[in-house]
């Protein structure tokens, strides 16, 4: 792939993670057109943005489950956007973690296996992939529902499963594309609550993209996208 | 003003002093803001010359202010239809904030650099209001989720028009 953005000068490598002067289309449509963001380690961040600005594309560019059409990412200090398909993906499962707006838990599992899932396909033992994961539910006040599938759990549950999921790794990042969107007030923030609490506590950073306010309240500062660009009061992070 | 009625529903309760309703007035409904000591006193004794409480004599050996008041059935009544009226929907559009987006698109300047802004200080607010809501009693709570919701309000209100700057510049314009 090749490249023509400069080498940014304050250098990315200053930060954990980072997408600088990023372009991504989809055949005419343009998603992202010179976007570029920064997370220090342990930061938590929110993208936000009016519905097709480009959120959800920046999240998985930054994430490597997109390649930009142009422009850089990088992760602790290296291009990521260079790497081969096998690379990005080993990189995903070791360093990362997600965290959708639904329809993520594998149905056919249990909880229990759902949580352990990211440590068993990282080559755990299952036993102890297992028992990290009921540590897991329990931190996240689901003991005892580790048997459930997910068609028996409720939507705030379901979430606090894939939190979990997506914890379990201890990953550097977590990326978190609106996890309260389909969940009501109270549930969504029980959510926030517990998401940003373990994200902290294990130090991961997060990358939080919402539309809403009060999701939006529980991140260190927040980024707005607006047609395929970041803009944001914070101009030293937003320009690395 | 509602800490008259806030005094009848605090005594709707128990009859009781005017230094405790001070204190129930604080810890439960001031919201940070204490009420005086001189306005419950003097809103007692208004309510009690308009006869929706009634003064106890006071207690021999006390202060002067050792008085017990008790609601009155008028005073009741007059509690429970303020509490059966809803309050006014208030637009709350601050009018300071709407001033300023068509100003700037009056004389030339960036409305959409002050709606941003505006954005990312309604945004700290609703930080600030998140990170108290913590460790907050659930009485902080309650408070805190509305002020939460009323920011957001506004906010919807700065993307909105945001969306609109365009279109509101030509109308302005013509
Ligand atoms: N896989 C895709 N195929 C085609 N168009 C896409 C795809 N993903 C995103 N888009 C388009 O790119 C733009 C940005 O989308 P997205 O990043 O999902 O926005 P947001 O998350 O802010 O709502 C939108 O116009 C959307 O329709
Ligand atoms: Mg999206």
């Amino acid at each position: 792939m090749t490249d023509h953005s400069p080498t940014p000068p304050a250098g990315p490598a200053a930060h954990l993670l980072v997408a600088h002067d990023v372009y991504k289309s989809f055949g005419p449509t343009t998603a992202l057109c010179g976007a570029s963001f920064a997370i220090d380690a342990g930061e938590v961040v929110a993208i936000m943005g009016p519905s097709g600005s480009g959120k959800s594309t920046l999240l998985h560019c930054l994430a490597g489950i997109l390649r930009p059409d142009r422009g850089q990412t990088w992760f602790a200090g290296q291009r990521t956007d260079e790497l081969r398909d096998g690379a990005r993906t080993e990189l995903r499962r070791r360093a990362f973690g997600f965290v959708f707006q639904f329809g993520q838990l594998v149905p056919e599992l249990s909880a229990e296996e759902n949580v352990a899932l990211p440590l068993l396909l990282n080559g755990s033992k299952p036993a102890a992939a297992l028992q990290a994961a009921r540590e897991w539910l329990q931190r996240l006040g689901l003991e005892g529902m580790g048997q459930r599938r997910s068609g028996e759990l409720s939507g705030g549950q379901a979430q606090r499963v894939a939190l979990g999921r997506g914890l379990i790794t201890k990953p550097r990042v977590l990326f978190a594309d609106e996890p309260t969107g389909s969940l009501d007030s109270l549930t969504g923030e029980h959510v926030m609550q517990l998401l940003t609490d373990s994200a902290r506590a294990e130090g991961t950073a997060v990358v939080l993209v919402t539309h809403e306010p009060r999701v939006a309240g529980y991140a260190d500062r927040e980024v707005m996208v607006r047609d395929g660009r970041v803009s944001s009061t914070d101009l030293e992070l937003a320009t690395p | 003003m509602s800490v008259p009625f806030a005094l009848l529903g605090l005594l709707e309760r128990e009859p009781s002093y005017g230094y405790e309703l001070k204190q129930e007035y604080d810890s439960h409904l001031g919201r940070g803001r204490p009420v005086q000591f001189g306005q419950v006193y003097q809103t007692l004794g208004r309510l009690a010359r308009d006869g929706k409480v009634s003064v106890g004599v006071a207690e021999p050996g006390a202060g002067p202010n050792r008085k017990r008041y008790s609601i009155t059935s008028l005073g009741v009544g007059e509690f429970e239809r303020w509490l059966a009226t809803p309050v006014a929907p208030e637009p709350h559009l601050q009018t300071e904030l709407f001033m300023k987006v068509v100003l700037a698109i009056l004389v030339g300047r960036s409305a959409q650099k002050y709606l941003d802004l505006q954005r990312s200080a309604h945004l700290k607010r609703i930080r600030e209001l998140t990170a108290g809501k913590r460790s907050a009693s659930l009485i902080d709570r309650l408070l805190a989720d509305h002020a939460l919701f009323r920011v957001e309000a506004d906010l919807r209100w700065i993307d909105l028009t945001e969306a609109r700057l365009d279109t509101l510049a030509q109308e302005l314009h013509r």
